[in-house]
């Protein structure tokens, strides 16, 4: 009965020292490792704490095969979460990026995405009278109507057959103004009238025949490539043209899919949404870019994010039983050493303290091995994925970031507290006269 | 068999250490089986005998661009076409746009090409004769908890009607039920409703069509077909792309993310690490027993048969494991599937991922218990006795 409650209290302890550290920020988390550091320097039991610690490492050479054990079970479930997390951030970060909060994305009524909305030529036309638009040097305002549809194209490293969906965006002049951050990396802009594109270079990277001076076939009409643009956000998935073109190649007339504006400021967007739904000639929804791009990725981040808590949480399981494993041994190993110091006067709690902080060192260089092998493989890794909003695949790159490396770490130091806690309160229960004769 | 208990006894000499082994090689298996499901659904999405037979045939630009109507008839004309039926996005949404739904407008024949639905006959009379009916899957009808006869709201992200408003209402007429689960999960969650109704309501298409299925009368000529079908519109505006359904579900597929080196890099990780950690307690036990191996040759038993008996403790316990962590896959996805009402569709864990499983176990159990047992049948007994 008394093993029981004691069992039970552990797990209680347990359970909320976790939820306490998951939700503990790095500054406090140093804090607490400062503090822990003076205790063991000025106070009695942590001095002797210390000192079994210090005797523990210093003979884990002896134990290196099961000690490499808990290193490396700890790194791959590091290393598995970090990537699965980067593979997220790298998603939702390139959508982010795409959007601002002083341009506005305006599209027909109730259309989930770009490739859902068609605006007639007369919306198209009002919409830049709106107040809040910025002006260019020559007084117009800064609104580019624009037309998104999905072309079939080959797949790089693939048979003539295998064809991928690109997204195809027939843009006005006024798109350069609209995102100040795309830039002209390789060749020239497309000539307006003509039949010239300019490709993103992550589409350029993804199909097969995407290089200046080349030509592609979109439907039937043969398209000459003559600039690579690059921006670092979703537009480097696709592929530009000059909209009237694309809308008369895809029998789209004259209307298009969405006017995207420049506003004077982030604080003129109140006034400019409230005066275009409450135009009873237009039918629309307008939203700041940045608050599209944002929906726009949430299902596909909260997915990726579930999967890699999900597998990353079975796989902490499983390493944290490796770990509980290899500590026991450890600790049985040495109980009779243990029992040696409690018999000649130290306290458990020392004891618990060094067994605790041998298993936590262990975690901590496996988490940091774990997090470094994610970093260095997967950190810039071009992945893609067939977005949802768009017609085309959208190539990211994964970002493994300074918060995620630290998200691995306490995931590491998690496992290692659990996997220490029960053999080291184990070693400091066990009666002196049994652990004297034990093995 | 002869020496199980003995077997059986040594894994369980030290309960402790067995059990914590255990639960590291079940969360293991418990990973794999939910990953190699995926896997597998993946491989498998339109694998069906069926898919096989149909052909899809959209428009060359683009897979949102769509074709004339008069094009069925010239479709029909094919030599090899049994069947032909035509369908459009319809976009739809229930109650908020984000809450898509895969909804499209058919034929009335549609239902014919794909005998993996199941419709009672009773509920395909009344959507045939109703305008406004809708035929629903049965996992999209529990997520909304529809019944037949609802009336239901729709959104078309897409498609407004006559009146330029984007809502449409719906008869429920019929629950359509996918016959093999596995394969054709997709057709539970999908809305089906008239094309005549959405052509005539919507202003916006005007006789266009989304794309054609064609049912080939022999497997074997699908491709012919499939050339002769694209043959039809070479030249015109509205050039066409005939692929087999298998084909066109496998390069979608292929876009959405290249999902085997995903799952084969995590299924690496976890592999290699679950090695380590049965390797390590398998060579603890061993060494813990030196004396009690001695004692068994002593006895008669032969260098092969104590390093049989140690690979077959090794090997069992993998099986234990994996076995319980499989089975624990299979009964939490479905269980996760159905908890979720139809908002999640996870795979099942199929045969071949059993099978896969249970060489995967015997496998990493003889890798494990490989080094021990030669230990093992290497030991000498006067040394091992003696403890040195």
């Amino acid at each position: 009965m008394n093993n029981f409650l004691i069992n039970l209290g552990l797990l209680v302890l347990v359970a909320i020292a976790i939820a306490f550290w998951v939700l503990l920020p790095w500054q406090a988390a140093i804090v607490l490792v400062v503090l822990f550091a003076l205790w063991m320097g000025l106070t009695r039991a942590g001095r002797r704490a210390a000192s079994v610690a210090s005797v523990g490492i210093s003979t884990l050479g002896q134990r290196i095969g099961s000690s490499a054990v808990i290193v490396i079970g700890i790194a791959g479930v590091v290393g598995v979460l970090v990537a699965l997390l980067a593979m997220g951030e790298g998603y939702s970060e390139t959508l982010r990026n795409t959007g601002s909060p002083d341009t506005a994305i305006v599209m027909r009524g109730s259309s989930a995405s770009e490739v859902m909305s068609v605006l007639d030529h007369d919306s198209v036309t009002l919409i830049p009278q709106a107040v809040g638009i910025a002006k260019d040097a020559k007084g117009q305002p800064i609104a580019s109507p624009e037309l998104v549809v999905a072309a079939n194209l080959p797949l790089k490293g693939s048979t003539a057959d295998d064809e991928g969906s690109v997204q195809l965006r027939g843009v006005s002049e006024q798109a350069w103004a609209v995102r100040p951050n795309v830039k002209i990396i390789e060749g020239r802009n497309f000539q307006p009238g003509m039949r010239e594109l300019i490709v993103g270079k992550g589409a350029a990277k993804q199909f097969a025949g995407l290089e200046p001076g080349h030509t592609v076939k979109l439907g039937n009409q043969q398209w000459t490539v003559v600039g690579v643009f690059a921006s670092g956000d979703a537009m480097d998935s696709e592929v530009w043209g000059d909209a009237s073109v694309v809308a008369d190649t895809y029998r789209r007339g004259s209307s298009r899919a969405s006017v995207m504006v420049r506003l004077t400021d982030p604080k003129a967007y109140d006034a400019f949404k409230k005066e275009l739904e409450n135009n009873p000639q237009l039918k629309v929804d307008v939203s700041t870019t940045l608050d599209y791009f944002s929906k726009q990725s949430e299902g596909m981040t909260k997915v990726i994010k579930a999967i890699g808590i999900t597998v990353g949480l079975i796989m902490a399981i499983g390493a944290m039983f490796g770990a509980l494993n290899t500590m026991f041994a450890a600790v049985a190993s040495r109980a009779r050493e243990i029992a040696t110091l409690r018999a000649i006067g130290f306290r458990g709690f020392p004891v618990v303290v060094a067994v605790m902080l041998e298993t936590m060192l262990l975690a901590a260089i496996g988490g940091v091995l774990g997090g470094l092998l994610a970093w260095l493989i997967f950190n810039g890794y071009s992945a893609s994925t067939l977005a949802a909003g768009t017609v085309g695949k959208l190539s990211f790159e994964l970002h493994v970031s300074p918060e995620l490396l630290w998200t691995g770490l306490k995931w590491a130091l998690a496992i290692g507290f659990i996997g220490g806690l029960y053999p080291a309160v184990r070693a400091a229960r066990l009666p002196v006269t049994t652990a004297l004769r034990e093995l | 068999m002869k020496y199980l208990h003995l077997i059986w006894a040594a894994l369980f000499r030290r309960k402790t250490r067995t059990i914590l082994t255990l639960v590291s090689i079940i969360a293991a298996f418990l990973l794999f089986g939910m990953l190699d499901a995926v896997r597998t659904s993946f491989n498998q999405a339109g694998q069906s005998a069926n898919g096989a037979e149909r052909l899809q045939t959209g428009s060359k630009l683009s897979f949102i661009q769509t074709l004339p109507q008069s094009l069925e008839a010239q479709i029909a004309q094919v030599p090899g076409v049994k069947m032909v039926t035509y369908a459009n996005w319809f976009g739809g949404a229930y109650q908020d746009p984000h809450n898509q739904v895969f909804s499209f407008a058919v034929e009335p024949n549609y239902i014919d090409l794909y005998p993996e639905i199941d419709v009672s006959p009773a509920e395909r009379k009344t959507f045939d004769d109703t305008r406004t009916g809708v035929l629903v899957g049965e996992t999209l009808a529990k997520r909304f908890n529809w019944k037949v006869g609802d009336k239901i709201p729709m959104q078309s992200t897409i498609f407004p009607n006559r009146q330029g408003s984007k809502n449409w209402t719906f008869d429920i007429v019929g629950i359509m039920h996918a016959k093999d689960k596995k394969t054709g999960g997709f057709f539970d969650q999908m809305l089906l409703l008239h094309w005549k109704y959405f052509d005539e309501t919507t202003p916006f298409n005007r006789g266009q069509v989304g794309w054609y299925v064609t049912r080939v009368t022999d497997v074997n000529q699908a491709d012919r077909v499939a050339k002769a079908i694209d043959a039809l519109s070479a030249n015109s505006d509205h050039e066409t792309r005939t692929q087999t359904e298998q084909a066109a579900t496998a390069n979608w597929m292929k876009q959405l993310a290249d999902i085997g080196l995903i799952v084969g890099s995590i299924m690496g990780a976890v592999f290699f690490t679950l090695l380590l950690l049965s390797g390590n307690t398998m060579m603890q036990a061993v060494r813990e027993r030196t004396s009690e191996l001695a004692v068994l040759k002593t006895l008669g038993f032969s260098n092969h048969a104590v390093l049989a008996i140690v690979l077959a403790e090794s090997v069992l316990l993998l099986l234990l494991g994996g076995v319980i962590g499989l089975g624990i896959a299979s009964l939490i996805i479905p269980a996760v599937s159905a908890g979720s009402g139809g908002m999640l569709n996870l795979p099942i864990v199929g045969a071949s991922s059993w099978i896969l499983g249970v060489v995967l176990m015997i496998a990493i159990g003889l890798l494990v218990g490989a080094l021990p047992a030669i230990r093992a049948m290497r030991l000498n007994i006067v040394d091992a006795l003696a403890g040195r």
